[in-house]
């Protein structure tokens, strides 16, 4: 069974109009980052979330009249939210303040949050959980997770670089970082909360893409020893398509799982699984169309080898497309 | 033939070991399955995000420590002066800093002789009139600070032993920061209260008391070597008094044998202490000396009660105030376990209930345990009985992680998760692309044999340069990130190993053994 036989798509064709498609949604995303920001959970905000249990129902509406009533300080920015499966009748809280660092006064807003539901004789509850966060540590957290990112792309350059070539490991980063990019966008787009839990999806999906992106420089590396009169051009176009069966089954099964955590995942997985989602489809299509596009237009689309006239004959490769785009032909730096 | 034998021993092997150390223990605790104790220890841990508690951070203020060197070293100083009949004045600047006014020009040598004593920790700098700075040494500074933390992590781990939480995990964080995992707790408010409270006893001798803290200044300032201190009234209910001590105190925590909670002459709660020899004989030459007049007795920068001296007291005593039982109880343990060298501030507070823990770990087993049906099906239907092959490797990727995890005692948190999810899809994109690359060599004409070989041969660096790039990043992340992405670095490293091991072996001896069963492999179902 095959899902592609011998396709012979030309991928690097569209890579103009995947750049640009890739460039409108970072665009959107940045407007809509700089405009209403990105949506922070507590660990990087900073701010105190309770969640509470109640043991009859009680609506967001009654939670929510209830903290204006006896919470004057929480302001508006407070956010409630009906937490998890509705049988059991948990409630999420959320307020922008903390006490001061100093001390153990940390946790006064949870206190104020609580006596106000009390006041109001909603009924017994009980603290299912909270998470309280001052201000410095989503600084420290921000700072030192940039900072892992950008030194794990730093190594996957050099690697790339030292196992294929310069160009390559030029490819991949821009690859993870277009991925990283359009996540970001997607979540503004979405409002989802910049938690840790996204950040671990995000880590996954970066992996996942650079993955998939050297699956495909591997034939492209394999390729050029044996297609040496083609041009990049082709040589690139074969390879995507030699791996694109493969390409869909690893793609696709990990979108099966993604979802399946988005569906039956629970309430503190849905970030996760919704960044895993977006993640692995932007992964899957960076690996296909940004690339090795990068490649291609980091080394020009010169043959591989000098005078490209001769069509392909190596392997079970595809006939050759009509090169549209040929750059006045010089010797290839590498093969 | 005998080297499948070996492989398919090592395979099985392999299987049976991890087996045993990662899943096993789990089926047994949930279906009382019988296992030894020692394999028990081992189980896999789940962390609090996953079981339920209290996650606290906390920051140790190691200023602190470095104003109480100061302090110590300006009092050595200022009575190094007096008896070297130096009329010199001793004043604080900030925590590493004090400065000497006013030795007058003909006193210089011996004022040099004098400060020698205090000259180890600190270097000394001299300006007009007599004057000298006293800064601490940066080396003598970060060894303090460092040393702070250290001693900090000890209270707090004494503590929390007191109050008897079973596998808490107490590590330090960066520089100045503690991080204190307390699983089944659900009372923050009196983790926080017992782990938090400096704990600082002190034994001073009362100089003054008066009624309000102006009373006791002069010119605005306590006498030199004196502060001023609030405190609880003496008869009766009296409000708060105000009481002049000095500043370096007689006796300290850090001489106290045990705290233990009693009644005082009133029958109200109070807490008994009991001095160690050396603080008995300090306690017993200051209070022999000062009969008939007042001690104070000091918790955290507060006079407790200011009983006059009766008579010579050695080693027990007895800190009284309006304390409730519960208080008393804290307070006991709170000595026991020591002073905090600092003060510590909150970063972040973290509760996470029991139920809410055990929901995230239902909803992210169900969701893995439906992605895994999915991948199987998937994998059964399309690659049909090369399938199975791809299935016993994700079985075995999983075995392995999951073994390998309980035996270096990693915990399992929801990002762990999510590095067991990118390992199961790392897993099946290894099967999947020497599967394909077996198929490809089979349309070129190839022999099933020799299609096994080239596919498994071929692909064989791909799998190492996505697997060692993987690693790399993994390496930076574990390297600079935080607690829950260090986890998830851990578990992905874990599964890299585990999988390049499947992939490339376990795969392949699965394939040889169906081959050796058949005399001649003409077709194979792929």
């Amino acid at each position: 069974m095959h899902i592609f036989k011998n396709t012979t798509f030309d991928f690097l064709r569209w890579r103009w109009h995947a750049i640009g498609l890739s460039w409108i949604i970072i665009i959107a995303g940045v407007v809509t980052l700089a405009t209403k920001g990105i949506p922070k959970g507590v660990e990087f905000a900073g701010g105190t979330v309770v969640i509470e249990r109640y043991e009859q129902a009680v609506s967001v509406q009654q939670i929510r009249e209830a903290l204006d009533r006896n919470y004057p300080g929480g302001g508006q920015n407070t956010v409630v939210q009906a937490f998890g499966d509705p049988s059991a009748h948990m409630v999420m809280i959320r307020v922008p303040q903390v006490g001061s660092e100093e001390g153990a006064s940390l946790s006064v807003e949870a206190q104020k949050v609580e006596d106000a539901l009390d006041k109001a004789n909603l009924g017994k509850r009980s603290r299912e959980g909270a998470e309280i966060v001052g201000a410095t540590v989503g600084k420290e957290l921000t700072q030192k997770g940039i900072l892992a990112t950008v030194l794990s792309l730093v190594g996957i350059l050099f690697y790339l670089a030292f196992r294929f070539q310069f160009s390559f490991g030029v490819g991949a980063v821009v690859a993870t970082i277009h991925d990283l990019l359009i996540t970001l966008a997607f979540l503004a787009f979405f409002r989802y909360d910049m938690s840790l839990n996204v950040i671990a999806a995000i880590l996954t999906m970066t992996g996942f893409s650079t993955n998939d992106t050297i699956v495909i420089f591997d034939r492209i590396r394999e390729n050029l020893r044996g297609m040496r009169r083609d041009s990049m051009h082709h040589v690139i176009n074969a390879s995507i398509n030699q791996t694109l069966t493969r390409t869909v089954i690893t793609s696709g099964t990990a979108l099966l799982t993604a979802l399946a955590l988005f569906f039956f995942g629970g309430e503190v997985l849905h970030g996760f699984a919704f960044t895993m989602v977006v993640g692995i489809i932007t992964g899957t299509y960076s690996s296909v169309f940004i690339a090795a596009a990068i490649v291609s237009l980091w080394r020009g689309t010169a043959p591989t080898r000098a005078a490209a006239h001769a069509p392909a004959t190596a392997g079970a490769a595809p006939a050759q497309q009509p090169q549209r785009k040929q750059k006045p032909q010089r010797k290839a730096r590498a093969s | 033939m005998t080297n499948l034998r070996w492989k398919i021993v090592t395979v099985l092997a392999v299987f049976v070991i991890f087996f045993a150390v990662g899943p096993y223990p789990i089926l047994a605790a949930r279906y009382h399955l019988p296992a030894p104790g020692w394999l028990m220890d081992k189980q896999l841990k789940l962390g609090l995000d996953l079981k339920g508690g209290v996650h606290l951070v906390l920051r140790v203020q190691t200023e602190d420590a470095l104003r109480l060197e100061t302090d110590l070293e300006s009092e050595r100083l200022r009575d190094g002066l007096r008896t070297a009949n130096i009329p010199a004045n001793v004043v604080a600047i900030n925590s590493t800093q004090f400065r000497v006014d006013g030795v007058p020009p003909g006193q210089d040598a011996a004022f040099r002789t004098a400060a020698n004593e205090v000259q180890t920790n600190f270097d000394r700098s001299s300006g007009t009139n007599g004057t000298y700075t006293f800064t601490m040494k940066p080396n003598i500074q970060q060894n303090l600070r460092a040393e702070a933390v250290v001693q900090a992590r000890q209270t707090i781990e004494r503590r929390v032993n007191e109050l008897g939480v079973t596998e808490p995990s107490i590590t330090q964080q960066g520089n100045d920061q503690i991080m204190v995992q307390l699983p089944g707790v659900t009372d923050v408010e009196r983790a926080k209260q017992i782990m938090g409270s400096p704990g600082l006893l002190e034994l001073k001798i009362v100089e003054r008391v008066a009624g309000t803290k102006e009373e006791l200044l002069t010119n605005g300032q306590p006498p030199e070597g004196m502060e001023v201190l609030p405190g609880n009234g003496g008869a009766g209910d009296a409000g708060t008094m105000f009481y002049l001590v000095k500043r370096a105190a007689a006796v300290t925590g850090r001489d106290l044998r045990n705290a233990r909670p009693s009644l005082d002459e009133n029958n109200r709660p109070a807490v008994s202490f009991t001095l160690n020899t050396e603080g008995g004989r300090k306690f017993g030459k200051v209070s022999g000396e000062n009969v008939g007049r007042q001690l104070a007795i000091i918790l955290d920068g507060r006079v407790q009660s200011a009983p006059t001296l009766e008579s010579r007291i050695t080693t027990d005593g007895r800190i009284s105030g309006s304390f409730t039982p519960e208080e008393v109880q804290n307070l006991s343990l709170i000595l026991r376990s020591g002073a905090l060298p600092a003060t510590l501030s909150y970063l972040e507070e973290r509760t996470i209930g029991p139920s809410l823990g055990a929901d995230s770990i239902r909803s992210g087993v169900r969701a893995s345990i439906a992605g895994l049906l999915l991948i199987v099906g998937f994998m059964l239907v399309y690659y049909k009985a090369s399938g199975v092959n791809a299935v016993v490797a994700l079985i075995f990727n999983l075995v392995i992680l999951l073994g390998l995890m309980a035996y270096i005692g990693a915990v399992m948190t929801l990002p762990g998760i999510a590095g067991f999810v990118l390992t199961m899809g790392i897993g099946v994109d290894s099967s999947v692309l020497i599967f394909e690359r077996i198929k490809e060599e089979l349309e070129a004409q190839r022999g099933v044999r020799a299609a096994i070989n080239a596919g498994f041969s071929r692909v064989f660096w791909t799998l190492m340069d996505t697997h060692i790039a993987a690693l790399i990043s993994c390496a930076f992340l574990f390297q600079f990130g935080t607690g829950p992405i260090r986890g998830f670095a851990l578990t992905l490293v874990i599964g890299l190993a585990s999988n390049l091991f499947t992939s490339i072996f376990v795969s392949k001896t699965i394939f040889e053994m169906e081959l050796a069963s058949r005399r001649q492999a003409a077709t194979i179902s792929i």
